[in-house]
């Protein structure tokens, strides 16, 4: 009896701890966030060429990047509250990171994941607000096939709040010179842990 | 006892027909939507129909598991480890996004948690039955603690105003499972199931 009691027990122990890790990523993570950066870190991603057209109505492609590091934000100009404050910390990136940094070595992003209203002229607006200037600082929208990609790429999840306004996993991404999402930040970082960040990126 | 396998075959219908509605697209979409429904009331019914079902599959419960299973302490962990792993945000954001993980939700909370309590809990001493209710409560507690004081957001599919009512909830059941045994406890006003399963089964002993 002892011998089938201690079998079972340390089966079900053995295969509910190897679930658990597993779940867990090594009792590492326990929100889908956290699996998401923790993911991006142990193996960096390269993302998609999805082509964009910014503030000024000129199309670009994601992959034009390649060769700098690019620090990219997902926003909808007409958010009342995250996407401030989104603005303004990559404002105040822009103005910490970018004296230090060689110029044309730093490149910001903001992409808007809201196709339906967010066209150049709101991206324009957007930009002027923030003081964004194309081509360092770019406000850029998707086409609605490249934004599912995009996404997912990324692995955004945007949620309408029921008021016309979204939710959205907000956070700091940051692709290296050889165009693969290497990191994934809050947007609260201090400017001197993103300015490590691009720097391991470039 | 000549009754009792028509009943077993309803208690096993009920856990079909249970487990068949839950899946029904249209009743996942509904509970799924808010976090509070998926956490506190999907789970907990797929759990019940494993219970019911380990109630209707009593007769056909191998002899080992009977010896196996001792005091029910082999059922019970299994009960906590499927527990642990269906209260990680993740695994609910997950069953969300992938299809896979939400048939794993399906499979596992019914056999995994439900059917293993089911047939556990009367082999579990009464002092055992006492103080995994009073953990559950405390846990029912803590987690909603933790979701109203969470700085961010747990799930990504679950925007922050579910997760404070699903905090708020949470206390609610903890204290009002508190209230309920309570009373049960010191008053005998509604004696809880395990009470009254326990000493039915010391009067059918003696």
């Amino acid at each position: 009896m002892l011998r089938e009691f201690l079998l079972l027990l340390g089966g079900i122990v053995a295969a509910g701890v190897a679930s658990l890790d597993q779940a867990t990523e090594g009792f590492k993570v326990v929100t889908s966030e956290q699996a998401r950066r923790l993911a991006v870190e142990r193996a960096p991603r390269t993302v998609p060429g999805v082509a964009l057209v910014d503030q000024h109505g000129a199309p670009f492609s994601l992959s034009d990047y390649r060769g700098e590091p690019v620090l990219i934000e997902f926003i909808y100009t007409s958010c009342p509250t995250l996407c401030t404050v989104l603005g303004d910390d990559f404002r105040r990136i822009e103005d910490a990171v970018q004296p230090r940094h060689d110029r044309e070595k730093l490149a910001l992003l903001s992409i808007s994941f809201d196709i339906d209203r967010d066209g150049p002229p709101q991206l324009e607006l957007y930009g002027e607000r923030f003081g964004a200037k194309a081509p360092g600082w770019r406000v850029a929208v998707p086409s609605r096939a490249g934004l599912t990609t995009l996404l997912r790429a990324f692995g955004v999840v945007v949620l309408r709040d029921g008021f016309g306004g979204f939710i959205h996993n907000d956070a700091l991404y940051v692709v290296d010179r050889a165009g693969r999402l290497v990191r994934i930040m809050d947007p609260e970082s201090s400017p001197r842990l993103i300015e490590e960040a691009l720097r391991s990126a470039s | 006892m000549s009754h009792s396998h028509p009943s077993r075959k309803t208690e096993v219908a009920i856990t079909i027909a249970l487990w068949c509605l839950l899946a029904l697209p249209m009743a996942r979409a509904a509970l799924e939507a808010q976090m509070i429904t998926h956490m506190a009331v999907q789970i907990p019914l797929l759990a019940l129909a494993g219970a019911r079902l380990a109630r209707g599959l009593r007769p056909f419960e191998p002899r080992w598991l009977e010896r196996a299973d001792w005091r029910g302490l082999c059922g019970l962990t299994l009960v906590l480890f499927t527990m642990a792993y269906w209260m990680l945000p993740r695994s609910l954001d997950s069953a969300l996004a992938d299809p896979r993980v939400e048939l794993l939700k399906f499979v596992s909370v019914p056999l995994l948690l439900g059917m293993p309590l089911g047939s556990s809990w009367r082999r579990l001493p009464a002092l055992a039955r006492f103080f995994t209710i009073a953990n559950f409560i405390s846990m029912l507690g803590t987690m909603g603690g933790l979701y109203l004081t969470a700085p961010t957001r747990l799930c990504v599919f679950y925007v922050l105003d579910q997760q404070l009512l699903a905090g708020k909830t949470l206390i609610a059941a903890a204290v009002g499972l508190t209230l309920f045994f309570f009373l049960a406890a010191f008053f005998g006003l509604m004696r809880p199931a395990a009470v009254r399963r326990e000493s039915t089964e010391m009067a059918e002993a003696g």
